[in-house]
């Protein structure tokens, strides 16, 4: 026995720690990838143009940047927007206030956002790294400074209890995107392969790796039943657990891939549209 | 044999300090193995909970290093030779003395829970009957060797002090233990919301974490309870489809396969 030195067992405050590893790399990793994302998505969805390429030729087929799908409305008028004839409802609606860019993007950008926003995964993910609580484990939480303190999902988060609901918009994402996929691989009605179309056939296979283990996915075709030899429909139930169980096992992989393929997805074409990047692709053969 | 550096927490609940310790340690020990050996050697009142050193009593729950762990599964050749290797107890509960903690909070936790209740049209001659597939999930939650490490890194408990609100993620599995059970009928949704505090709980899966039994206490224990408060409280769809079609009667496993 040596020298002592003075501790207080119970100190508390925002980061104290006696952790030695590098814990503030995943809390650092969040904020650089939600950041990026962020800013990226925001930026892409107000710039209202260059978000379609078929190359100059009409007809069935092309590139669509998967921020701007699905289409609601098209202003035709702004350089690399989609035919008319892509639009749900039609022409963009004149009652758009000007100083908003016409941008489809805007319409639909808060479905997918909410989703995300809600999921389980994420919400580990942001609490850590943006609201300090706590940023790693074993490392002191943000302090509430109001007369209640923490109070966790029953404050103002209990927002987060819409998950469930947004499962619902968020799979038609799924359809819209396998969608768009198909219609890459088609240029004035011929069949072809770019990478482009790679890259939007890669977009919703990762959104559904991510979707189908979701939580609340989960808890709906299986986890909610205590019964599983009840039956065809509790035996359905235990195999659709299984399933699920495989992709919530990595829900967070296929969160960020989805997340960071969907942004290089939108980034490429926006590039193919304004002529930045050259498109390599069957259809010049 | 190498020489190896400890800072080690002595006091109590009020007034503590970590003192140095140098201890010889051989190839194979854990963090447990030498703390006994300081204790034997150079701290005969140093004062540490411990009991079967395999990882299966959950006593010898500390902090090393300011990470929650068992020490008796924590390997010394997990840290460099140079480290001075911290050693001090969990931080949740009050120190009785040293490294050991007054953990009588989660007892007191677990009573409130109420147990389990058997379907009496489930028993047979030869006990009750249910299936594998049933109780897959459950298995998972009965690993617990109530280590209390996840109570001890849950930042509700830990910083914010909110034992009042919230029973911790050890309890959260298991009333999921309890409500996932193919046989039970007591319905304890109302409780895990209102007195329990599964709200409370943001999800950041520290208690998953630092688990010495790797139960996936947050996926597969917190976040199925909370969805079942989901359906109970707050999605409409489920709660309109209660006030039409009444509440669910529950099916038990049929008596032979």
């Amino acid at each position: 026995m040596s020298t002592k030195t003075s501790f207080a067992i119970h100190d508390k405050g925002f980061t104290k720690t006696l952790r030695k590893d590098n814990w503030r790399l995943y809390p650092g990793l969040v904020v650089f990838g939600l950041t990026s994302f962020l800013i990226y998505g925001f930026w892409s969805a107000w710039q209202a143009n260059f978000y379609w390429y078929s190359g100059g030729q009409e007809g069935f087929g092309g590139y669509l940047a998967p921020f701007y799908s699905p289409l609601l409305f098209i202003k035709e008028s702004v350089e690399g927007a989609a035919p008319m004839t892509h639009s749900i409802f039609g022409p963009w609606p004149s009652w758009w206030p000007s100083w908003i860019p016409p941008s489809p993007s805007l319409l639909i950008l808060a479905v997918p956002g909410i989703f995300r926003f809600t999921c389980y995964y994420y919400r580990k993910a942001y609490y850590r790294a943006f609201s300090g609580t706590p940023p790693a484990c074993a490392v002191g939480a943000l302090q509430r400074k109001r007369k209640e303190g923490y109070k966790g999902e029953t404050g103002f988060m209990v927002v987060q209890n819409i998950h469930r609901i947004t499962v619902y918009f968020a799979a038609i994402y799924i359809i819209v995107f396998f969608y768009d996929a198909y219609l890459s691989f088609f240029r004035a009605g011929e069949f072809g392969v770019g990478l482009g179309s790679l890259l939007l056939l890669g977009n919703p296979i990762l959104l559904a790796s991510y979707i189908f283990g979701c939580h609340s996915i989960r808890h709906l075709v299986s986890g909610s039943r205590d019964c599983y030899s009840c039956g065809l429909r509790g035996d359905i139930a235990h195999k659709n657990g299984m399933i699920v169980g495989w992709f919530n096992r990595r829900h967070e992989l296929f969160a960020w891939l989805s997340l960071v393929w969907i942004m290089i997805a939108d980034l490429y074409i926006r590039m193919v549209s304004m002529g930045y990047i050259n498109d390599p692709n069957t259809w010049g053969f | 044999m190498t020489t190896r550096k400890f800072q080690i927490y002595r006091g109590d609940n009020k007034n503590g300090e970590l003192v140095n310790f140098e201890t010889e340690v051989k190839e194979g020990m854990v963090v447990l193995d030498a703390i006994h050996k300081i204790q034997a050697e150079q701290a005969n009142d140093l004062a540490i909970r411990w009991n079967c050193k395999a990882g299966k009593c959950g006593s010898c729950s500390m902090e090393i290093n300011g990470m929650p762990k068992l020490s008796c599964m924590t390997r010394m050749n997990e840290y460099r030779k140079d480290e001075t290797i911290i050693v001090t107890p969990m931080k949740t509960f009050p120190v009785i003395k040293d490294l050991v903690t007054d953990v009588s909070w989660n007892y007191i936790q677990n009573k409130r829970i109420k147990p389990v209740k058997l379907a009496h049209e489930c028993k047979t001659e030869n006990g009750y009957v249910m299936y594998q597939n049933d109780v897959d999930r459950v298995q998972e939650f009965r690993k617990c060797i109530e280590c209390y490490l996840c109570q001890n890194v849950c930042h509700v408990l830990r910083d914010h002090d909110k034992k009042d609100k919230f029973v911790g993620p050890r309890f959260m599995i298991r009333v999921a233990s309890l409500e996932m059970h193919p046989l039970d009928t007591e319905d304890r949704i109302p409780e895990l919301k209102k007195e329990f505090g599964s709200g409370m709980c943001n999800i950041t899966k520290c208690c998953t974490d630092v688990c010495p039994e790797n139960i996936n206490i947050t996926d597969n224990g917190i976040i199925p309870m909370k969805e079942r408060v989901v359906d109970r409280f707050y999605d409409p769809i489920t709660i309109l489809g209660r006030k039409i079609f009444g509440k669910k009667k529950k099916k038990f496993p049929p008596l032979s396969p």
